[in-house]
């Protein structure tokens, strides 16, 4: 539970480095002018500001890993949107930007011990779960852990390298990716959408079944997914979803 | 602070003052729930008016249609900052509800329940005087489940988690208890006018 009684003020990122992703999304790292910790799981509120003091709120789910906190990095995926197509086609590297955090008490990475973790993503939907990811190795949590990944082709998964070397070497830790527009990219994983028969072969390679299912997305890939967690026969009360607002 | 190369696009002219600080306008309906959306059948459906743990008067859903119908066309107000202009209501107002189960002012907070396990605290004074209502409808057909379908509540002057979709209960407290959201670091009120987004604000 996350609980704040003194307000969680505005403060400045400045963008460090921007990094092309997949064709549509970018990271950006953002140097923290009063770093936090946060955790896995958690979001940022941006605002940008125009000179006639219009102002565009959105939030961003943080990506890096919890225990570098000077520098957080968030991914965002290019919708032609007000804020998205302002980080995609105007912020630069030295840019400040206004934000407050660490939010959100709900979507997060199990503080406690835990059984097994399902991590259900599609498109920058990812971006929670890099934080628990990259919580997880950089602390050697060993907690068995699941990602399935939508994507549309191999080029727009996000992270996929980063991901497959996390599974190498990491007996506790599948990664599974759905590809929807092409040929599976490796013999484990699957070309076509997400689906109850693919969550339960995913929930089959698990030791056990997971006591933390968490779903991230649009609310149409959420919806088809939790409705596919359920009907492999886990109770809707192991699962936590966070959806991207359309 | 002005963000450097930031115009934004252009305001909703006249409109402009309908829209909270922080809060951008929308013409679509975006989704936000915490869990997996519940599939609620109508004969399932019940709905349980309660002073703390003793339930005073429950309806199925034939006996909660029955109840006197109120129309109701607001601006609603989501903390992840969308306001949607003029949305369109039909349902029982909270005053028809006390009133047919013959309750008045037994304590002055109450919790409204959802059949997913959810809960959000609204004070008697924002539910009461027409304020608010348990919706059966959106723009004249039934609320869709994405959207809190069979029934959510509606209290359109707070943040809009205040009104818990796929309600099932309302609950009076001795106390200002918090609910769901407000235990995970939303704020207790929840006024958009003064941007109350999380506890502290
Ligand atoms: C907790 C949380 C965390 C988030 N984390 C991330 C993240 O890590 N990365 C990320 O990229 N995004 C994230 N989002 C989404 C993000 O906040 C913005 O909503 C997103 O970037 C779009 O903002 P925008 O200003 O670019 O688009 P806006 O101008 O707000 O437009 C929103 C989008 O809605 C679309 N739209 C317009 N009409 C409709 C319609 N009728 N139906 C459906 N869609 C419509 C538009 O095309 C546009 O793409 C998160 C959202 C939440 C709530």
């Amino acid at each position: 539970m996350i609980e704040h009684t003194t307000p969680i003020g505005w403060q400045i990122g400045t963008i460090s480095e921007i990094v092309q992703r997949t064709p549509s999304i970018k990271s950006f790292f953002l140097r923290l002018a009063q770093p936090f910790t946060h955790v896995a799981g958690q979001h940022v509120d941006i605002r940008l500001t125009a000179p006639d003091g219009y102002s565009a709120m959105r939030s961003y789910s943080i990506a890096s890993d919890p225990s570098r906190s000077d520098t957080i990095e968030l991914v965002i995926e290019n919708l032609q949107g007000e804020v998205s197509a302002y980080f995609h086609e105007v912020a630069v590297a030295g840019d400040e930007i206004e934000l407050r955090g660490p939010l959100g008490g709900h979507f997060l990475w199990p503080e406690h011990e835990s059984g097994p973790i399902l991590l259900i993503g599609a498109g920058s939907g990812v971006a929670p779960f890099m934080s628990m990811i990259r919580h997880r190795r950089s602390g050697a949590l060993t907690v068995p852990t699941a990602l399935l990944l939508s994507a549309r082709t191999r080029n727009d998964a996000l992270f996929a390298e980063e991901l497959i070397s996390s599974e190498d070497g990491d007996p506790n830790f599948v990664l599974a990716l759905a590809i929807t527009r092409e040929a599976p990219w490796r013999a484990s994983d699957f070309s076509r959408r997400v689906d109850e028969a693919m969550i339960k072969d995913v929930v089959g390679r698990m030791p056990s079944a997971p006591s933390h299912v968490f779903i991230c997305g649009s609310n149409g890939f959420v919806n088809v997914a939790a409705d596919g967690v359920l009907a492999s026969g886990l109770a809707p009360s192991v699962i936590k979803t966070e959806r991207y607002g359309g | 602070m002005a963000t450097r190369g930031f115009t934004g696009r252009p305001s909703g002219g006249d409109q402009s003052e309908r829209i909270p600080p922080g809060q951008h306008l929308v013409d679509y309906f975006p989704v936000l729930t915490a869990g997996p959306t519940p599939n609620i059948e109508p004969g399932d459906w019940k709905f349980t008016l309660k002073i703390g743990p003793r339930p005073v008067k429950a309806w199925n859903w034939a006996e909660f249609n029955s109840l006197p119908m109120t129309k109701m066309t607001r601006d609603i107000h989501c903390v992840t900052s969308w306001s949607k202009l003029n949305t369109a209501w039909e349902g029982v107002l909270i005053d028809d509800i006390l009133a047919d189960a013959g309750v008045e002012h037994p304590t002055d907070f109450l919790l409204a329940h959802s059949f997913d396990g959810y809960s959000t605290n609204v004070p008697l004074a924002d539910l009461a005087s027409g304020k608010a209502m348990v919706a059966l409808k959106y723009e004249g057909k039934a609320i869709p489940r994405d959207h809190g379908g069979p029934a959510r509540l509606l209290v359109p002057h707070l943040y809009f988690w205040k009104s818990a979709k796929w309600v099932n209960g309302l609950q009076f407290t001795e106390r200002d208890e918090p609910g769901f959201w407000e235990l995970r670091g939303y704020h207790i009120y929840g006024d958009p006018w003064k941007e109350q987004r999380y506890s502290g604000d």
